[in-house]
Parts: C-alpha cells; structure tokens; sequence
C-alpha cells in the first residue's frame, strides 16, 4: 500500500482520474499505472497511448505484447476457426524425420517427408539426394528398369515397397527408407 | 340479413381459408382481426416460430396453440457464435420437450439453434413423438451420438435429421447403424459437422442405398473421397451433397470412378464440404457444374487460380461461399462468370495474421457488386476499405438486403483518405432501401449511426463493434430504425442515456445485446424496474453488480422483452433486474 502515497506525490494519477482499467478494479489500475510510472511517461502520452476506449485496449496490453487477439473477433464462429486447416508455406509442427539408407551408401541421409506432396516428389528428391535412378513403378512388378527399388519399415516393423500404399498413408506409417540394390531389389519386385 | 350471413359463416370455411396463410406474420395478423377469428386461427395453427426462447413459455405456447406441428426456436443470442457468451448462459431444450411430449403427441418437427441439447432430451423426442419426421439442430450442442442412436432407432417416419455446425460429442461410430434395416423415408441427412470416425461407412451406404427419396446428404470431413463414387452410385437423385474430405493421391482409376459418379447425378444443385481439396480432383465436378447454383467451398484451401477455372464453369450459381483465397482476381471472374449470383460470403483464411496473406481488397467486392445485378447478401471479410468503394457498391447494388463487412483491424479508417467509413456506410443505407441486415465495421463516428437513423427504415438487424463517439449514436438508431428487432453491441462508448431515453423502443424490439460498452449497473436496475415486460439481464462474471458501484459499468448486457416474465434457469454470473425487487435474484 505504499505504493500508492508515492502516487500522490509523483504522478498524481489516482486525483486525475486516468483509469485505464474498469473503475473497481483497483490491483488492476495499479499494475498498468505502475508500467506507466516505471516508464516515467508525462500524462499526455498515456493518454494517447491507450486512447479514448481505453477499457478493451488497457485489458489486452496486460495480456499479450504484440498483436493483442481481442476475444470473439474477427466474428467467425469457432466451428469454422477448428475446421479449417490454412495452407501455409512452411510446415506446420514438427516435421516427419526419417533416416534414409541406401546400400553401398557409407554414411545416411535424413528427410522431412512433410515436404513432399506425394511419391513423385519423394522419389526425385531421393535420386537427387544419392545420385541414381529408380526404376518405373507398376503396381504389380515393382520398380523396373533399374538396380535400384525404393523400400520402407513400417510401423509393423515389415519391410515394404514404396508406392504400394496411398501416400498419406505412407508418411504415417513410415519409420525409415532403404534403397535396396541389387538381387535383393529385384527379388521383391517379383510376385510377392 | 347481410350482419347474419357475416356470423353464421361457419369456422371450417375459415379454417380451410386459413390454411393458405403460411407465414408467421400473416397468421399473426389473421389472429388480431377479431375474438372469432384469434379463436378459429389458434386451432388450426401448425407451425411456430419462436426467436427467443425466453420470450414465452412452454405453457403459454401450449395454451394459445393447441395443435402445433412443427416448432422452431432459438435460444442464445448471436454473439454466442464469437464466444462472447459465457458457457452455461441457457437456452435449454429439455423443458420444452418435456411440456410438448404431454401436450402434442403428434408433433413432427422441431428445429433448433443455439440451443443446449442434451441426449436426454434426444431420447425424450425419440420416445414422445410417434410421427417425428423432422430434427434441425443448428449451432446446437450438448449432446453425442448415443442421442443421435436414440433419433434413428425410434422415429420411424424421419426425413430429416440435420445437425448443422453443432457439437456433438463423440462416443462411437456406429449410431447410424441403428436407423433399423426397414427404415427408408430418409430424404435429408447433414452430418457434417461430426468429428473423425464417428460414422460407420458401411452403415452408412446401406442407408443410403435403400432411402430412395434421399435428397440431400453432407456427409462429415472422415468420410475419404474414394467413398464418393460409391455414395453416389447409389444415390443418383441427390439435389444437395456434400463431401468430406477431397484429397486423395491422384490415380486415374479413382478420379474417373468420381468423374463418372458425378456425371450421373442429373439433379445435383448444391455442393458443399471439400476439406483439405486436391486441386487435380476439382475436374471430376464438372460435369455437373452447369446446373449447379450452391457452392460452399469455404473449407477449400485453394488458390486463386483453381479457383476461378471452377467458378467459371458454374454459370448458374447463384449463392457462393469462399475462402479470401479467391482474391480479388477471382472475384472478378465470378462477376464476368456468374451473373445470376445472389449471395457471396468470403472469409478469411489467415485472420489472425499481422499482415494480410492474400490479394483481397475491397476491389473484389466492388467488382461482384457491379458485375451480378441479382447480388442481395453479402458477407466479405477483408483488410481494408474506402468510402468511394462503399458507395459505389451501394450505388451498384440497390437491391442489397444484407450487407455485412468486417474488416479485420478494429477501427480502421479509409486507407486512402484515413478518414472514418460513415459516409460511406451511410451511402449503403441510403440506396439500398430494403436492407434487412447490416454488420458495420471499421472506423465510425457517430454520424454513420445518424445515417442508419435516418435512412434504414428497413433494417431488421443492426451488428455494431468498436464504433460511435457517444450515446447520440446509440440515440439515432433507436429513435430512427422503425424495423428494428435485433442490435447487437459491443466495444462502444454507448451508456445509459440513450438507453434509458428509449426504454420503450426495446419493447418493439426482440433483443439487444451491449457487451463492453459503458451501460451502469444503476441504469440496468431502473430499466428492470421500469420496463416490466423486458427482462434486462446482466452477466458479469466479476461477481455480484451490486458489490461495486452502480456507476460501474456492467460487463455485459442482454435485454429481451418476454411474456414469460424473468426466468430461473440462471447460472451464477447472470442476474435479472426485477421490477419487484431492484435487487437481485436471490441466491
């Protein structure tokens, strides 16, 4: 309560009557004209700062510091708020790590599979990455016309190929990827 | 012999006469006439229309109207969309339902919005009502599937079971399984708005399958979008269909299974849901773009481009909500394109963001303004505005009845002239003389308000925020609107006098909402004591008003004039100002 006999004698706001929060809200009008006093602001610019609707402004600049989301505005109604998923540039969250090996490699490669937008990209991405060329994918005989097939762990620990599944499904369920070659590659495009 | 005839006119001529007189307004005044015919007119009505459920009651409802088929209601105010009233306010369905279930047996449809709805209160209407047909539950919530399992395993006669953006909790996917394998007279189903899995696809097929007279369907955001084809092959007389989500990796055996499945549907008129869409899938619609005249695409995250290569084979489309993604240079393609349009409502895909993400300016509207001479309700959320746009909108568009902006920055000025948008607003209700609804936003003084007062004698509903100097403001709108029925405030510098000096106009009114304004707590209390017929209710969740000075401003304030006198079903943080004590409630 000392505080506020240093008021009087400073500022002299409580006489002047600049309340920036709603009149009774006493610990309130404290705070924010304790900020004022420590920022050692003269009465107009205090004013002027927090305007003529003093209220709404004075409650949101104790809350947030720089854009103060003011409550139900702009007026959407929260169902829409929740539904609806904006596309933005960079990922949203955490991106899905996952380590890529590709055999004869020496050392592995790791990529954001959220980047992608589907197995087309993937796979460029992985040629570039390793300097190679995937073969074309059938659904039935795998990837032909190279030494190399595209493969993945899944979450059951199997090991499959890539394409096989929808790609949403894929960047769920995929744990690594291994660029198999060789005998081993063209054994799992064979009637599996 | 002529007074004779007049008196001997028997009341089933009148009633038979009566039966034509559909609208609510119509049959209100039939009523007026005389005893005889508010007697004659009170058996025969069928269908009511409440638009605030605490207006009247149950009872009373029962007692003029004995004979009611179809209720509608609405309980919170507006401004609940926006958070802005406190969970646990009201608007209970249940003692509604328990007082029809006793007085109308044969009742068939209840529609809802804003209401609580508890799954008690679903399994009432499932156990009372032996010919329910149908259940539209807008903006509702409080209750979950197991209500819904109730709705679909009793009412055998049901056409239409529409839950429109409630909120439902989620407890098991398979309440659509219990819609009995011999029920058929399904004809209208939105479930749209429920959360992932909560429906069972195979359930949900068969229903499909066998409902022959299914019209519309808005199936939920789980349902994937190789499922469509499927639904629609079995439904190829669908008018309204809404998908769930249109993304899917691009296989050309499943968009040309989705092509061909759209392709069939000749009545196809509406079509809505699109979540998380696919560009590359938007062709398989084409087909049935030319006949369509609904598109709700404001779930689509889509560009502007992809945008405007569908828009533009919709020549037919007369209603159209969307993402700002559209940006002004879609909006000027649907001007070229789309000429028969009636309603457009854009919203903002970022609206939290500091700097606008999109090329949206008031140039888009400006252009659908001037390019669809059939254009009424516009709903455009936006970054910037000028008057000169303004005026030219409403010089385009006399014919507007609804016009709401918000331009997301409260208090923004006209970016060119940083002047406020009262003159601009005020050439919008000047030349357009039937508006019905109007949402201001922007910067505003009180002369825009003086505008409203003087020219929108139309004007059903006014929306107000961070507006006007002071209560002369306030003053003009309610001495000047002479249709005004709902106002609602909030972030304005109005206080008591304007209120208090037109305590009488609220009794002509049916609500008004002020939240963050500079009413007093005094000014509530008199108001109460004054206007008996209005129940003036505080709600401040700061604790009892009368534990602050009465020069304090109450936090929020909702005024409803009511036949039904105060109600009891407050929560803690609502007080109602009493005529009989200028206290409060107690508690």
């Amino acid at each position: 309560m000392e505080g506020s006999v240093a008021y009087e004698n400073d500022l002299n706001l409580k006489a002047t009557e600049l309340r920036l929060g709603l009149p009774g809200t006493d610990e309130r009008e404290e705070q924010s004209v304790s900020n004022v006093r420590n920022k050692k602001r003269p009465l107009q610019d205090a004013d002027e700062e927090f305007g003529a609707n003093g209220k709404s402004d004075a409650q949101n600049e104790t809350a947030t510091p720089a854009k103060a989301q003011i409550v139900g505005w702009p007026p959407i109604r929260s169902y829409r708020k929740n539904n609806f998923q904006p596309k933005k540039s960079e990922s949203d969250g955490p991106g899905i790590y996952v380590k890529v090996s590709m055999d004869g490699a020496p050392y592995l490669r790791k990529i954001d599979l959220k980047v992608y937008t589907g197995y087309a990209e993937l796979l460029q991405a992985l040629e570039n990455m390793f300097k190679f060329t995937i073969g074309e994918y059938s659904e039935r005989e795998g990837y032909k016309g190279s030494d190399y097939a595209p493969t993945y762990e899944d979450k059951d620990g199997d090991w499959m190929l890539v394409g096989d599944v929808p790609w949403d499904m894929f960047v769920t369920s995929c744990k690594r990827l291994r660029i198999m070659k060789g005998s081993e590659a063209r054994g799992l495009g064979c009637g599996v | 012999m002529q007074k004779k005839m007049a008196y001997s006119f028997p009341d089933e001529v009148l009633e038979h006469v009566f039966s034509f007189i559909q609208s609510d307004k119509d049959r209100n005044a039939v009523s007026m006439v005389c005893k005889s015919w508010y007697e004659i007119e009170r058996w025969c009505r069928r269908k009511i229309f409440i638009g605030n459920c605490y207006a009247v009651s149950p009872r009373i409802m029962i007692r003029r109207f004995p004979e009611i088929r179809s209720v509608e209601l609405k309980g919170k105010p507006h401004f609940a969309d926006f958070n802005l009233v406190p969970e646990g306010w009201g608007g209970y369905i249940l003692p509604w339902i328990v007082e029809m279930a006793g007085a109308y047996p044969w009742l068939e449809e209840i529609r809802l919005k804003r209401m609580v709805v508890t799954d008690e209160s679903l399994e009432l209407i499932a156990k009372s009502f032996k010919n329910f047909k149908v259940l539209v539950l807008s903006f509702c919530e409080g209750f979950s599937t197991d209500g819904l399992a109730a709705i679909a395993a009793s009412c055998k006669n049901l056409k239409e079971l529409d839950l429109r953006e409630s909120e439902v909790d989620d407890l098991s996917g398979h309440w659509l399984s219990h819609f009995p394998e011999t029920y058929t007279s399904l004809v209208s189903l939105n479930i749209s708005c429920l959360g992932s899995d909560e429906v069972s696809f195979s359930a949900l097929e068969r229903l499909v399958g066998r409902c022959p007279n299914l019209r519309t369907l808005q199936l939920n955001r789980a349902v994937p979008l190789d499922k469509i084809a499927t639904i629609l092959r079995r439904a190829p007389q669908l008018v309204e269909f809404g998908t769930g989500t249109y993304a899917a990796e691009l296989r050309p055996d499943v968009f040309s299974n989705l092509a061909g499945a759209f392709s069939s549907c000749k009545e196809l008129r509406s079509l809505s849901g699109f979540w998380d869409v696919v560009p590359a899938y938007l062709p398989a619609i084409y087909s049935v773009c030319s006949r369509i005249s609904s598109l709700n695409l404001s779930y689509a995250t889509i560009q502007s481009h992809d945008l405007i290569k569908l828009v533009c084979h919709c020549p037919s489309l007369q209603r159209l909500l969307v993402l700002d993604y559209i940006e002004d240079s879609g909006l000027e393609a649907l001007a070229s394109s789309c000429k028969d349009l009636q309603e457009l409502r854009v919203f903002p895909s970022d609206p939290f963001g500091a700097e606008p993400n999109v090329s949206l300016t008031e140039q888009g509207l400006v252009a659908v303004s001037l390019g669809c001479p059939k254009l009424q309700s516009v709903l455009y959320f936006c970054h910037q505005m000028t008057n000169s746009a303004l005026v030219n909108i409403a010089q385009n568009r006399p014919n507007l009845t609804r016009f709401r902006l918000c331009i997301i920055a409260p208090r923004k000025p006209d970016y060119v002239t940083l002047e406020p948008l009262d003159v601009g607003f005020g050439a919008i209700v000047q030349h357009c003389k039937d508006l019905r609804r109007l949402s201001l936003s922007g910067l505003l003084t009180d002369r825009v308000f003086e505008y409203i007062g003087t020219y929108a004698k139309k004007l059903e509903m006014l929306s107000v925020a961070f507006a006007g100097d002071s209560d002369l403001g306030l003053h003009h709108v309610l001495s000047g609107c002479e249709s005004l029925r709902k106002l609602e405030i909030r972030d304005c510098s109005f206080g008591d006098k304007a209120l208090l000096a037109n305590a009488a106009k609220l009794e002509t009114m049916r609500s008004l909402w002020m939240s963050s304004c500079s009413v007093s707590f005094g000014a509530c209390k008199l108001l109460g004591q004054k206007m008996p017929r209005l129940n003036v209710e505080v709600i401040d969740e700061r604790g009892p008003p009368d534990s602050r000075p009465e020069s304090c401003p109450v936090e929020k304030l909702y005024i409803y004039r009511s036949v039904a006198g105060p109600r009891f079903d407050m929560p803690p943080f609502v007080w109602t100002m009493d005529d009989e004590d200028s206290a409060l409630r107690l508690s």
